[in-house]
């Protein structure tokens, strides 16, 4: 839930992680997520892994790993590619492209035909391009490439086109000087899925704008309230920051009884 | 008494574990139908099919990110690097994911890994293929390192290690592979070595030998010659584990001898011998008769000359010189 999350950013023992892992590392494997891990690409071999291990234990599943456009030249991806191709394993990996990895434009960074994701094709992996402003697509698109992972144990490689209105970080704060004004505001107005949605779920008297309006203000504040929670959570201690390193230590096991294991003095 | 090779000791006991435990996953390049770069694994691909000894692409990054994930959901790989010097293109896997998602997660995840293979200079491979990186890995908490000197901890670290549910890195060596010793014989029970163990090789009074690895070897070598020529009698400790490392048997032995050198192959700088020689003079100062000395691998890299290699690495010489400068 939203409180877990926030108390993880607030660096808050009811965080997911204990407020150890931080905005770049979110945890939760009784929900399936896996993380939330902050080298770029540095997943994609994770994410085989967990494809890897669906297989082994003969669970018909797969495993959804996500990166930004920037991740796509890091050979840690390369290798994964390879390796899901050649192991036929039940990967889905998800670039999901906003145009710029931190400051550099997709054209300043990557040599590619015509998307990223056709490069794919060098390990006879499929893949396909997803308009991004269109749940509709989106989720039809996710679902054949789970399918084929299902039930032809294949990996596929799928492009979302989609966009950033704010910076990388917070260490990004010059994001309006790489890109135009007039660029933000044309996907706001032109593009933007939740509003396309929006309007479409209107059109179609699924929602009113009255109805629409609520949703946002219920989302405001379970916002709001997570905050508070998040505030009012105790942090963590000094004796906290070496539990977590060792399975055998938390678990106070034989082996965790031989030897030294911290070194503090 | 039974005596087999160091290498078929750890392939006994991968065989053993293979049996015991069906998550146990051999992996890594040459491993199953070349039978290992060099040998180790042999016979466990035939034995034990494609399922559970599995080739991988020259790719390190790759497989060993995955076998990383793979764990995270249980299974246990067993990770070959047919050199550890090959670490460093597998870096970010090895140190940031193997060592950190149990702790960015709060503990909500493990990693049940083991990385192994060997990692030692004394070869005539050059500078690439020489890297010794157990004081390196050892650096990263979450990580456990050990560092089998002979056939029958190789064995005993080796079933610890698969056993143990956090990552543990094996460091072996290519030049003790065809070294043969007592393994007690699989009839007589489970053969397992724990990890954060060390062990007295031989026993004396006057120095304490302290090395890990191949080195042990050196200072047994050396300690007989100290004894027959200097009337000087060493006691050599085996490390066997640099983490967890068993600290009350280094300062126990210091305690009793007063004088210690401590034979390292990895580097001078920051290496396993740095982090003992700290220890020492925080637990055992007053008890100490000399400045505490070391033999590390000579500060550069490695080099490949036939003709000189083997000076630059620790050797029983060189133990017996530093000896003799505090003893």
């Amino acid at each position: 839930n939203m409180n877990e999350c926030m108390a993880e950013l607030f660096g808050k023992t009811t965080g997911c992680s204990k407020g150890k892992g931080g905005s770049m590392h979110f945890f939760a494997p009784d929900k399936n997520f896996w993380g939330g891990h902050g080298i770029v690409a540095g997943q994609t071999p994770l994410g085989l892994g967990l494809g890897y291990g669906l297989k082994y234990n003969g669970q018909k599943g797969s495993a959804l790993c996500f990166m930004g456009d920037g991740a796509v030249n890091q050979g840690a991806f390369h290798e994964s590619l390879n390796i899901a191709g050649l192991f036929n394993i039940p990967v889905v990996y998800i670039i999901e492209n906003n145009g710029y990895s931190m400051g550099t434009s997709q054209k300043r960074s990557s040599a590619y035909k015509d998307c990223l994701a056709q490069r794919a094709d060098g390990y006879d992996i499929d893949w396909d391009l997803v308009n991004g402003e269109d749940f509709y697509e989106l989720r039809a698109k996710v679902n054949i490439a789970m399918e084929r992972a299902h039930e032809q144990s294949r990996p596929t490689v799928l492009e979302i086109q989609t966009y950033r209105y704010y910076g990388h970080s917070v260490a990004d704060a010059n994001h309006k000087k790489y890109r135009s004004p007039e660029e933000i505001e044309d996907y706001k107005k032109n593009h933007d899925p939740i509003n396309l949605w929006k309007q479409r779920l209107i059109s179609e008297g699924i929602l009113t704008e009255e109805s629409a309006k609520e949703i946002d203000r219920s989302a405001k504040q379970e916002t709001d309230a997570a905050v508070v929670f998040a505030d009012e959570s105790p942090a963590p201690t000094i004796e906290d920051v070496t539990d977590d390193v060792y399975w055998e230590s938390d678990n106070n096991t034989e082996a965790s009884k031989i030897g030294r294991h911290f070194f503090n003095d | 008494m039974r005596e087999i090779e160091y290498r078929d000791a750890l392939n006994e006991a991968f065989d053993e574990e293979l049996a015991r435990d069906e998550n146990v996953v051999i992996m890594g390049e040459e491993v199953a139908q070349y039978n290992g770069a060099y040998k180790v694994t042999k016979g466990l691909w035939e034995k034990w099919g494609d399922k559970r000894v599995v080739d991988t692409p020259i790719s390190e990054a790759g497989f060993i990110g995955m076998g990383i994930g793979a764990s995270m959901l249980g299974i246990r790989p067993v990770m070959e690097l047919m050199f550890w010097s090959f670490h460093s293109v597998a870096f970010d896997q090895l140190v940031n994911n193997a060592a950190c998602v149990r702790y960015m997660s709060g503990g909500l995840i493990n990693v049940p890994i083991v990385m192994r293979g060997p990692a030692n200079g004394g070869t005539n491979v050059g500078a690439t293929h020489c890297h010794t990186p157990e004081g390196l890995f050892a650096a990263f908490p979450g990580l456990k390192v050990c560092s089998p000197a002979t056939p029958s901890d190789a064995k005993g670290l080796m079933k610890a290690a698969i056993r143990d549910n956090d990552p543990v890195y094996v460091m072996e060596n290519t030049l003790l592979y065809g070294n043969k010793g007592h393994v007690p014989d699989p009839s007589e029970g489970d053969h397992v070595v724990p990890l954060g163990k060390a062990d007295i090789k031989r026993e004396g009074s006057d120095i304490s030998l302290i090395a890990h690895g191949r080195s042990v070897l050196h200072c047994l070598e050396a300690a007989e010659t100290l004894q027959s020529e200097h009337g000087i009698n060493a006691e050599v400790l085996d490390l066997r584990s640099i983490r967890p490392l068993d600290q009350d048997a280094i300062i126990e032995s210091v305690k009793k001898t007063n004088r210690a050198v401590l034979v390292d192959e990895s580097k001078p700088f920051c290496g396993v011998s740095a982090q003992i020689t700290t220890l020492i003079q925080e637990h055992a100062f007053d008890y100490l008769d000399a400045p505490i000395k070391r033999v590390c691998t000579i500060d550069a890299p490695a080099i490949y000359s036939k003709h000189i290699e083997d000076e630059q690495l620790p050797n029983a010489r060189r133990i017996i010189e530093k000896v003799l400068t505090i003893a």
